[in-house]
């Protein structure tokens, strides 16, 4: 249980409002109430749940995996805090005394109220059938309904879902996608019949079949059965299905248990009048527990009106609440289903149906004296914003009829589709975020107040916070109301993050996080362990920030890092002996040599970085190659890593005629300093012994050119798709100054760049004026950054191969079994 | 009598958020996957762009990206992610007192 202070600080003597439910109406009516006067009322919250404010029609992707918890979540703790709000969550109220005016909830708080706001919601529907209270047996409704099954999903089996609604149908897609073998019981003859009518119905139903589910229509459910736990649900005609987990998700009941045991007028659900005030002028209700004009509700538009019409009436300005047609709109294991309105024909309704069966489409829009009255989408539902539009409005479609079902763009009379005029075309009440309710209209009053992009409308106004199926449209609204001047957010890492690489990497650092999923946490990753963008990324970021100390992950790393070869396209690998500048023996080519016939490799190949490349080694073979190879005095060549791949050298002043300087020892000196060294994308380093440059040192990441007065150094050359000749960083006059910049050089760019940045573009993002104001004037400086790098080289340089060739990480080369299928049957 | 199941070994011996492998003679190996989520999963260790070695992918979330163009595959259909169109077959994987047991009839058509 979370509390927060609960009684009237001293001397406010504003209006107590509490509020009875911290669900998806509660929080909005709240929200609502403080966008029009935000002091007015001090506010109380209970919640059933121990948890914030969340929107609960996301609880689906929750279940199939796409969405945390984190994500869902409408209104965090900051919410509250902000707006002076009391949450007493985890402690639900269990009465309500109408003539003392105080609420009393499970742990026996007893509060006081003015005004008070019933907002529970409602409870599902539990068929009355033998067997229902069996453990195994849940509802399809909160976070812990969602836990529920996530556990039993963990071990497989079989689920039976029972109602073929859109709750039912989405617990099925989740649980299909959890691994679990799935069967939707339902009771009428076509599926979601109040939202589908039956050709959609039927649609959908052929499309979730071939997606592996079992769905029964007309299934009418006897008992369900078991010893001890649910085992199997047994229809009325006899048939019995094996079930591990039951989900039961028939249907909702306006949840009224308080309300009627406080004397409230309670029909099916709490009787409210267009300002949702109920039979007791004092109290309020709002959302799917309330009944309004005999009607009941269990859709968010409808209630998000109703928020609006409780909050004008709570600060005196009441407006009253109109039902208005509603839409449905889901997307159930991909595929698309829209309606909207009433499609059940009838008199005087005409029907405009096009199916088009190879793509899976299936429209139908009703029309009544040239009004749309209803429409119902399947497979493309891109144009359901605008029928529904054109329906509440109820435009005069006589002009469009011929065009109206090939859809918007077309209707509108240009062949081709823009979306751009068709978002323009909308009106500003057309709602554009489902999830948060929120028009067009509001969208641009929120960029009107100084929303540039589409962060800040997501802030300002909620419009594409939840889900974002809507953030095109967002951004078209974006791009049509401000034209040029829309902001683009910051490049964030990968879809994990709304963060971009500098600012994970600053976090780190000052946070001073020690692995991925503390990253992974600390800065709201929206999936649960990363994808293989994020999370190589993070693993370089943290060894670099706490050499010797992090434990590095191999699952994190790409293929080759973690076999130490470059994979090929037919699944082997590629093998490259480190050969110190480029120097090589009799000694090395034999054994070089022995390993391409004794593993019959089908290929050598010299490499642009004067190495030997032998080709077409089997993963398992990889440790005994090394092995023979480590046994000849070679070591890993990193030809796969991110790190130092070369250094290329020509033959300099020992044997060169032109050469000014000791070339080929300075590149053997160079690469033994930094192999082994981890960073951000591969690096390249070459030796020339004159200006000729025979070794190409000005397309290299660090290149070195002799001149007879000393060394050149060169930086930010790059071969590849966009040849970069290197910019002068400075010329020194000593070898042990040239290895020094080079080693501050490499930890300059270790520590600053982007993960997968080369050398070329990130000197071309922050200037080569910063990197030389870094590592040229500041000696002192220059000596910290050469410092780290060497710190963190001694415990870079072990041989990876001679690890693995001694067996270490036995199971990256192993199969883990074998079958041949001959021996078996024999 | 033949088993409906072979059994392959512990569930330790994956790594976690990794993967390792069931050679098939005279077929395409057979890949075992072990999630975040300590789920296990087999698929024809072929992705289905250029046949790429899915057992040497990266593992995050319920899926795994092909280490040679970076498809994404999920694991629980086999069925590439995103933009991408194709199907890896996958084995029926089941778990018993900590062993690995893959399905016989899907390892045998691996094989043919």
């Amino acid at each position: 249980m979370k509390m927060s202070p609960i009684r009237a600080p001293e001397g406010d003597t504003r209006e107590h409002l509490i509020v009875i439910g911290n669900g998806m109406a509660g929080c909005r009516a709240v929200e609502e109430l403080i966008a029009r006067d935000a002091t007015r009322y001090r506010v109380t919250i209970f919640g059933a749940e121990p948890l914030v404010n969340y929107n609960r029609i996301m609880l689906s992707p929750v279940l199939a995996g796409e969405k945390t918890f984190d994500e869902i979540v409408i209104n965090g703790q900051d919410w509250y805090d902000d707006n002076g709000i009391a949450l007493v969550s985890g402690d639900p109220v269990v009465a309500i005394d109408r003539a003392a005016h105080t609420v009393t909830a499970r742990s026996g708080v007893t509060l006081t109220y003015d005004r008070l706001l019933i907002a529970t919601g409602s409870d599902p529907f539990i068929i009355p059938v033998p067997g229902k209270d069996l453990p195994g047996v849940i509802t399809f409704r909160d976070m812990n309904d969602v836990e529920a099954m996530l556990r039993a999903a963990a071990t497989g089996g079989n689920a039976v879902v029972i109602g073929g609604g859109l709750l039912g149908l989405e617990a099925a897609h989740g649980l299909t996608l959890r691994g679990m073998k799935v069967t939707v019981l339902h009771l009428m003859p076509t599926l979601m019949e109040r939202q589908l009518d039956e050709a959609a119905g039927w649609l959908l139903k052929q499309a979730l079949e071939a997606r592996g589910q079992t769905i029964l229509t007309g299934a009418d459910t006897a008992e369900i059965t078991g010893d001890g736990r649910v085992e199997a649900v047994r229809l009325k005609d006899g048939s019995v299905i094996p079930a591990d987990l039951v989900v039961m998700a028939v249907g909702i009941r306006p949840a009224v248990g308080l309300a009627r045991a406080a004397g409230l007028e309670v029909g099916r659900g709490i009787r409210v009048d267009d300002h949702m005030v109920t039979s007791d002028p004092a109290v309020l209700a709002v959302g799917e527990c309330v009944e309004h004009d005999g009607q009941v509700y269990g859709l968010v538009a409808p209630l998000w009106d109703m928020c609006r019409a409780l909050a004008d009436g709570l600060v005196g300005q009441p407006s009253g609440y109109r039902p208005a047609p509603t839409s449905t709109k889901l997307k159930v294991a991909g595929l698309d289903v829209f309606s909207a309105g009433d499609f059940t024909g009838g008199d005087g309704a005409e029907d405009i149906v096009l199916r088009d069966a190879s793509r899976g489409v299936y429209k139908r829009v009703v029309v009544r004296d040239d009004r749309i009255v209803g429409a119902v989408l399947y497979g493309d539902t891109a144009d359901g914003n605008w029928y529904f539009d054109l329906l509440k409005r109820g435009e005069n479609v006589a002009e469009l009829r011929d065009a109206l079902i090939f859809g918007q763009a077309f209707a509108s009379g240009g062949g081709q589709a823009d979306p751009k005029a068709a978002v323009a075309a909308l009106s500003d009440e057309a709602e554009i975020c489902g999830c948060n309710g929120v028009s067009k209209g509001q969208i641009v009053s929120c960029i009107a107040k100084g929303a540039r992009s589409l962060d800040a409308v997501r802030t300002g106004c909620k419009a594409s916070a939840s889900c974002g199926s809507c953030t095109g449209l967002v951004e078209t609204v974006l791009a049509l109301t401000l034209g040029e001047d829309v902001e683009a957010g910051p490049k964030t890492m990968c879809k994990c993050t709304s963060f971009g690489h500098d600012h994970v990497r600053r976090e780190i650092v000052a946070q001073k996080m020690r692995s991925i999923p503390e990253v992974m946490q600390k800065l709201h990753w929206s999936t649960p362990d990363g994808c293989s963008s994020c999370r190589p990324a993070l693993n370089y970021y943290l060894l670099c920030a706490l050499p010797g100390d992090y434990q590095d992950d191999q699952q994190s790393r790409f293929v080759n890092e973690r076999l130490h070869a470059n994979i090929q396209k037919d699944g082997t690998y590629s093998v490259v002996p480190r050969m110190w500048g480029g120097i090589t023996s009799a000694a090395e080519l034999r054994a070089i040599a022995d390993v391409v016939e004794k593993y019959d490799a089908p290929m050598v190949k010299v490499t642009g970085g004067q190495r030997l490349d032998i080709f077409g080694i089997r993963k398992e073979d990889l440790p005994a190659v090394w092995a023979d190879l480590n046994a000849a005095g070679m070591v890993s060549g990193h030809a796969y890593g991110k790190a130092l791949r070369t250094v290329k050298t020509c033959v300099g002043a020992e044997w060169c005629r032109f050469g000014t300087q000791d070339s080929t020892g300075l590149g053997v000196r160079i690469e033994r300093a930094t192999w082994g060294s981890w960073m951000p994308h591969k690096f390249k380093i070459a030796v020339s012994g004159c200006p000729r440059n025979c070794a190409e040192a000005t397309i290299k990441d660090f290149g070195v050119v002799c001149v007879d007065s000393g060394y050149e150094l060169h930086v930010g050359g790059n071969g590849g798709i966009h040849v970069r000749a290197t910019d002068l960083l400075c010329k020194v006059a000593t070898e042990a100054e040239a290895i020094e910049m080079c080693a501050a050089f490499i930890q300059l760019y270790r520590e600053e760049a982007r993960y997968l940045e080369r050398t070329a573009p990130w000197i071309e993002r922050v200037g080569l004026d910063y990197v030389q104001s870094r590592l040229v004037p500041d000696t002192a400086a220059r000596a910290e950054l050469a410092a780290r790098f060497f710190f963190s080289q001694q415990f870079m340089q072990t041989d990876p191969w001679a690890e693995r060739a001694q067996g270490a990480a036995h199971e990256h080369h192993a199969p883990m079994a074998r079958f041949t299928p001959q021996e078996e049957m024999a | 009598m033949i088993g409906e199941w072979l059994d392959i070994g512990w569930v330790d011996e994956i790594p976690v958020r990794g993967s390792r492998t069931v050679q098939v003679a005279g077929g395409d190996d057979i890949a075992v996957f072990r999630t975040g989520e300590n789920r296990v999963f087999a698929l024809l260790d072929r992705c289905p762009h250029k046949h790429g070695r899915l057992s040497q992918g990266i593992v995050h979330g319920g899926a795994v990206a092909c280490p040679l163009h970076n498809w994404r595959i999920s694991l629980t259909t086999g069925e590439a992610l995103g933009e991408d169109k194709g199907c890896t077959p996958i084995v029926p994987v089941r778990i018993s007192g900590g062993r690995v047991l893959i399905c016989r009839a899907s390892t045998l058509k691996a094989a043919a």
